[in-house]
Order: structure tokens, then sequence, then C-alpha cells
């Protein structure tokens, strides 16, 4: 993928045998796509192709807002969910680039690492005839070096050296230093490589969930999948492969900014029980995830749960804590208590579908004026209900959201509103009785945490992947190839043992600062001019 | 301290206004401006058309090199206030950061001050080493009042405290090697717009961009600082963008890598300017391409910066402008 350096001419080619054709197409197939303006034009592409993941939602970052736009945009959102457009960098045409770009950087660098294996082997070629044909040159000079004390300073100058005597009564110094460059290049792609198949086996052995949380030992979690909110697991993970471990929310705190209400920290402080093990108490907040054994819990929200008692017309009485969902960065939070097992005759002992009860509206942890929160503490909470009677909807089976009432239960007049149009304020402890004499008390909150537990077996690996592509990197554009001889004559015969230097030097890459250094390796030559 | 910053922000655009006008002044008189030679030459004509003048006084010199004097005057002082500009430009930072009590990159106002200064930071090293370039001064502290005018425009944020989301110690890793790359990377773009314009005037092209060309500094020279200033961005800004961002990105919310908007544009102006070297590392392809390459990356940047933080809500919204 970089340059295709200059060196001497491969022995002529053995006379073509019967052309096949299909080997040609194959072979030229192979060449154009290892060469570096597809390489380029590869890079291009992918660049072109993964901004459509900033400008629509990704189901895998955010699955909500693909919710959204399909709300907003019915018509188009469907086709965009034919093209990809809502998993951008899982779609097809994304890896068919990132494909064809890692075939191409691997039919490039494989045959680059032989080349640069068998050039670290190979001792520095001898001098050109004419030195004064470099780039760098210097002309013949007497000097009191012997060759094998040239070659011992540029030794000492981290060069590789070939001495060479010539029948002529001549000898060369050939030098050679740089090799790094290649070597980094060669480290930082075949670190791109590993980063990618890192990638790849992260996904397939990771798994990832989320949870809400609430504080309190009734309201526990522990690591199955049926206790997730939602989650995913990688092609290769089955849910019997999840650790094992529970978690209780014990503590959650939050503060804030007195005057505008902006977040200053969080700390939540739960319970753990590792594979059947003792309970420990562990601390952890955002950027300090609890780490476990296999599985690391991370906080990114949090909220509050309202716990009401509903008591039924029959006296009989059921309470819930249920998490409401934060809808501003006030904490004015919006849920639902749905009572589908409610106003059950005790002579019939029959559930009549027509009876069941929801209490839809927000929760303010600071009332205003207004019907938003003022202030994302509990300094003046209150609880704003709706009450409706009827079919929840919740026996057809089909999943709704645990956050608000079954819309279409409604439009249908099966679920009705018996408390008008206005909500009905709560404050902690007070109680409501319905038109049926039955009652609600708000019986106060509970702060929830909501987690996402993740966990990722390569992702180390990628780490030290990144750090290694990292130093080749700069070894690689930090480096400079650059050869430089020096050849030795015989001074004549009545000077006392000294030699003819003549020196020439070839920067393999480009590098400016080679004049400078071959004028220093010169002076330094023929320091023991006479 | 917030207001003295406000204050000391406005002074540090208006030296910089007032080192560009230097700039351009040096750039129109100068010797080896067109400008500058179209000035003297109707003189010459003026004195020859006013009365006969013996041949032996040629005027014209003695206004070129009075012309030139004046010139390295006046882009002495270019010089002068743009470092007067940097100096303000710092205050502006440290007035920010004692105000909040923090470092000052918690926001997008805060993030375009740092990496503009970084960038003209970057600027006056190279001056002082290279002197022959000054003559691209007047296109740097171009590029420097635009940035900041936008960002004091678009961006301003008034002080305020972190979000705990950001209460860690990658945040000073993370952001300030992407401040210390993005700012070179953006200043980088001003030799290679300069390579492109006066490498097109050398090739024979006389339309408007072009004939900025003839008072520029060497092509070879303008091609080989914008490679070395990209070949030492790029580094730091992948530890920045694709090390300390995703370790931090792994403690704070779980993965490595989100595709987050920034994240997309970050990956976006990496894979640009990975494309810019190895263009460039290639003989085959021609260096006005490469530089090309480059310019697509500093949009990508340009991007990154402003389009994503204004159109895309996502995980690195706490850089919005107005705060939160």
């Amino acid at each position: 993928m970089t340059v295709v350096e200059e060196r001497p001419a491969p022995p002529a080619a053995p006379p073509p045998r019967r052309p096949n054709r299909l080997w040609a197409l194959l072979r030229n197939s192979w060449r154009q796509l290892t060469s570096m303006r597809t390489a380029l034009v590869l890079l291009f592409l992918l660049a072109v192709a993964a901004i459509p993941g900033s400008i629509f939602p990704q189901r895998a970052v955010d699955s909500q807002r693909v919710t959204e736009y399909y709300a907003a945009h019915p018509k188009l959102a469907p086709v965009l969910e034919r093209l990809g457009g809502f998993e951008v960098y899982a779609s097809p045409w994304f890896a068919s680039i990132y494909l064809l770009l890692f075939t191409s950087l691997i039919g490039c660098v494989i045959p680059r690492l032989l080349d640069h294996i068998r050039s670290l082997r190979l001792a520095p070629p001898d001098a050109p005839k004419r030195l004064d044909r470099l780039p760098q040159s210097a002309p013949a000079v007497e000097s009191s070096k012997t060759p094998a004390e040239l070659a011992a300073m540029l030794r000492k100058r981290r060069f590789r050296v070939k001495l060479r005597e010539h029948d002529d009564g001549s000898v060369t110094v050939s030098a050679e230093k740089g090799h790094l460059k290649e070597t980094g290049n060669l480290i930082f792609h075949f670190a791109l490589l590993a980063v990618l198949i890192g990638v790849g086996f992260g996904h397939w052995y990771g798994w990832h969930g989320n949870r809400i949380l609430v504080a309190g030992a009734d309201q526990g979690f522990c690591n199955s999948l049926a206790q997730y909110d939602d989650s995913t697991l990688g092609p290769r993970v089955t849910a019997a492969d999840l650790p094992n471990f529970c978690l209780t929310l014990n503590n959650f705190e939050a503060s804030y900014q007195p005057d505008t209400g902006q977040p200053k920290g969080f700390e939540a402080t739960v319970g753990v029980t590792e594979d059947d093990g003792p309970v420990q108490t562990r601390d952890f907040t955002v950027n300090d995830p609890l780490r476990l054994h296999h599985a690391n819990v991370h906080l990114i929200g949090h909220g509050y749960a309202v716990t009401v008692r509903y008591t039924d017309r029959y006296g009989e009485s059921q309470t819930k804590t249920v998490p409401f969902l934060p809808v501003d960065g006030m904490f004015t939070s919006e849920g639902v208590a749905q009572f589908p097992d409610v106003n059950i005759d005790p002579k019939t002992n029959k559930r009549d579908a027509t009876l069941q009860m929801g209490f839809e509206g927000r929760y303010l942890p600071t009332v205003g004026t207004g019907a938003t929160s003022t202030y994302p503490a509990e300094n003046a909470p209150a609880l704003f209900l709706t009450a409706y009677r009827g079919d929840l909807g919740l026996d057809v089976g089909t999943p709704g959201s645990v956050y608000s009432l079954d819309q279409g239960q409604i439009e249908t007049g099966d679920l009705k509103n018996i408390s008008g149009e206005r909500p009905h304020e709560l404050k902690v402890g007070e109680t409501w009785t319905l038109d049926d004499g039955s009652k609600l008390e708000f019986v106060g909150t509970r702060p929830y945490a909501t987690l996402a537990i993740r966990y990722d077996p390569t992702q180390s690996l990628i780490l030290v992947g990144a750090v290694l592509g990292l130093i080749g990197l700069m070894l690689s554009l930090g480096g400079h190839r650059r050869r430089v001889w020096f050849r030795a004559l015989p001074a004549s015969p009545d000077s006392s043992g000294g030699t003819l230097l003549a020196a020439g030097g070839l920067p393999r890459t480009d590098y400016p600062g080679f004049t400078d250094e071959f004028a220093s390796l010169v002076k330094a030559a023929e320091e023991g001019n006479p | 301290m917030a207001e003295l910053s406000n204050q000391l922000m406005a002074v540090t655009v208006l030296a910089y206004l007032a080192a560009m006008v230097l700039y351009a002044g040096e750039y129109a008189f100068g010797a080896k401006s067109r400008v500058g030679r179209a000035a003297v030459l109707p003189a010459r004509e003026l004195v020859g058309a006013g009365a006969p003048v013996p041949d032996d006084l040629p005027p014209a010199p003695v206004l070129v090199v009075s012309n030139s004097k004046r010139a390295e005057w006046v882009g002495r002082a270019a010089v002068g206030f743009n470092v007067l500009a940097l100096l303000l430009h710092l205050g502006t930072l440290v007035t920010r950061g004692i105000a909040a009590d923090r470092m000052p990159w918690g926001n997008m106002y805060e993030y375009i001050l740092s990496a503009t200064f970084v960038g003209s930071a970057v600027w006056a090293g190279v001056l002082l080493r290279r002197p022959a370039l000054r003559h691209i001064g007047l296109f740097v502290s171009l590029a420097l009042v635009l940035l900041l005018g936008a960002d004091g425009m678009i961006a301003y944020t008034p002080v305020g405290p972190l979000v705990p989301a950001l209460q860690s110690y990658w945040f000073i890793i993370h952001v300030s090697t992407i401040i210390l790359a993005s700012g070179i990377l953006l200043i980088g773009a001003v030799p290679a717009a300069m390579f492109l314009i006066r490498d097109g005037y050398d090739r024979g092209k006389r339309r408007f961009p072009y004939t900025l060309g003839k008072s520029l500094p060497d092509a070879t020279l303008l091609e080989r600082l914008t490679f070395r200033l990209h070949a030492f961005a790029f580094p730091l800004f992948t530890f920045g963008a694709l090390i300390a961002g995703p370790i931090w990105a792994e403690a704070s919310w779980g993965r490595y890598w989100n595709w987050d908007p920034k994240e997309v544009w970050a990956f976006i102006s990496w894979v640009v300017y990975a494309g810019y070297l190895h263009a460039r590392a290639t003989p085959s392809v021609k260096r006005t391409v490469a530089t090309w390459i480059a310019i697509l990356g500093f949009a990508t940047m340009l991007m990154n910066l402003f389009g994503v933080n204004l159109f895309f809500s996502g995980l690195h919204s706490y850089a919005n402008a107005g705060g939160m």
C-alpha cells in the first residue's frame, strides 16, 4: 500500500507458456485490487460510506430514535431500512468496502513482509561505479582512516555495514540504515488487521444488556436474559454462557448545582453476589464502572421510581413500584402504573377485564408553577395522574411499552378516562379516592439506576493492537531509509598508509535532513585528514 | 474573571485582524509582489513622461528598495502583532480556565478556542524556524480570525462546571491530544492551500486564486511543510481519537466505539488523512492530488468541529453550543 521501492530488476521472466485467459483475468484483477490506486479509492469510499451513519439514527446506538424516525418519516423510513440506513455499520455494502480494503491490504503487506525479511538479511549492496552521480557525494580526499575504522564509525551510528575488497585494490564500505521505517509500516498494517479481527471476535463472543435497577432489596437483579429490559447476545453466546451474579441497589446519590440544577456527581452503592459467594458492597459511578468477572456494569442514567398502593372496591390492596422515565434535565418523569388483577369479586373469584385499572402521568421532583419540574432533586415532589378503567390490553400478548398505556385501547373506548382532563395531584402519603370508592395512595419514591452491562472478550487485545499500530505508525512516519558508500583507494605510495576516500549517499525516501547527515558522516570519515 | 476572558477574546481577534492587515500590507507593497511591481512601473513612466530625464538615472530600483524596506517593516510589525495576538489568545484561555476552575476544554466554544491557539502557536514556531514562510501569514491569520469569529458568534457558552460524564482524567488526555492534533491539522491546511496556489501559478495558471501564488514561498517548501505538519499531527490524532477516546468511552459508556456522530466524523477524518499520507508516499500519485486530499481532510475536520455539534445530537453532545 505504499511505495514500491526500486530494486534490482528481477531476472527476465520465462517466456509465457500457453496463455490461460481465466488465470490472466484473475491475476490482473488481483493486481488491480492490491494496487495503491484501488486502496486509495476504497479508503475514500469507506469515508463516504460512513457518513449516513452520522445522519440517520442507528439501531445499535439508539433504537428509540429509530422508532421516532419511523414516526416522523413514515414513507422514507422503510426505504432506508431496506438500504440498511439504520444499521450502516452492519450493512453488506459497508462490510464489502472494508473487507475489500483489508483484502487489498493483505495482498499488499504479505509480499512486502517477505521482501522486507529478505532485505533485512541482505547485506547492503556494493557501491555504484560513479559515486558522484548520486544525490549526495563528496570528492576523494586523503584520509588516515582505514576502511575498518570507517566501518566501525558507521556501525557506531547504527548503520548496517559491509566491507568489500576489489581486485583493483580499492575497498568499498557500504552502509544502510532505516529499516525500521518499513518495519514500523508493516507493524502498523498488521496491527490494523489484528484490530479488525479483534472487533469481529468481540462481536461474536460479546454480549450486552440494559436494565433499570430500582433501589431496595426487593428489587434485586440476577444476570439472566429474562431479567434484562433489553439485551443482545453475540452469535456465539448462549443464555447459559452468561456469568452468574446478582445485584441489589442499596443506595443512589446524585448531587446537583444549587442554582442551575446541572448534575455534579453520582454514586451508586450495590450489593454484589458473584457465583453464589458472599455479598460484597461496592461503589461505582459514571466513568468508573463496576468490574465483575466477565462483565462490566456501567452507570448510564438514573431516575425516580414511584411506589403507589391501589385499594380496590372490595378492599384488596396491591403495591407497585414503577420506574418513571425522565423527559428533561430537571427530571420531569413520565410513567404508568397498571393493575390488571384488581376488582376481582370475592364471590365469583372471576377477573373482570372491564375493571382493570391504569394510572398514567408525570412525577415532578420539584413542583414549580408549570407542568414540568424546576429542579432535579426531590425538593417538592408531586405526582400528577390520570386514572383509566377498562381493558388494559395486556392479555393480547403483544409487547407494549411499560411506560405508557396502550393508546389503541383508549381509542377504541375499551379503556376509559375516569378522572377528567386535569391530572390529579398527589403529594407523598396522600390518598386519592376514585368514583367507585377505590383508592390510590402515593406511598413514596425510590431512586433507580440505569445500568448497561457488557462483556467484550477482545477489547484488551484490540487496545494492544491499537497501541502497536500507533508505535508502528510513528516509526513509519519518522524513519528514513538511506544508503551511504565510501570507496577507499590506496593513496600514493609516498604518503604514510593514508587512503583516498570518496563518498556517496542515497536517501531512499523524501528526507530533507539527509544533506546534513551525509555531511557529518563525511566529516567524521575525514577526521584523520593529515 | 469570565468577563475578562471574554474581553480578552475580543482583543485577541482584533490583534489577529491587525496582524492580518499588516501581512496584507506587506503582501501588497513587498518587492516580490505583483502589486508592488505594478506600483513601481507607472512611477517610472510618470517621471519619463513629465520631463526629459537622462537615461542614466533609473528611478525604479530606488523605489523598489524603499518599497521593500517599508514592506519589511510592515512585515515585522505583522509578526509583532501576530505574537501579541498569540499571547492575548493564551490569556483568554488561562482566564477562562481560572473562571471555570478547570481545563478550558469543556464545550465547543472552549474547544475551538484551544484548537486555534494550538494552530497559532504552531504557526509561530514555523515562523521562527523558517522566516521565509512569512508571506503565508496573511492566510494563517485570516483562517484564525474566521475560526475565532465563528467560535465567538456561533458557539459562545457562558462559563460552567463540567457535567459528571466529563469528570475523568481521560478528559485531559483525550481532549488535549485531540485539540493539539486538530490545531495542527487545521493550520496544516494553510500551507496545503498555498502549495496548490503556488504550484498552479508555477504551471502558468493566471486565474484569480493562482495570481496570489507569485509572492508565495517556493512550492516544494510549502509542500514539505504541509507533509511534516500532517505527519506530526496524524499519530497524535490517532492516539487522541482512536486510542484515548475508546479507552474513556469503554469506562464511561461501556463500549469502546459507539458510532456516535462525532466518532463517525473523526473516523472519516482519520481515513481521509490516512489517504493523504498514502497518496503522498506513492510516487505515481501527483503531489497536487495528495494535497487536495489533505484539503478534503480539513473539510471533514471543520464538519466535525461545527457541523456535528450543531446539526447532530449524540453522546458527545455536551460539547454542544450552549453547554449541556
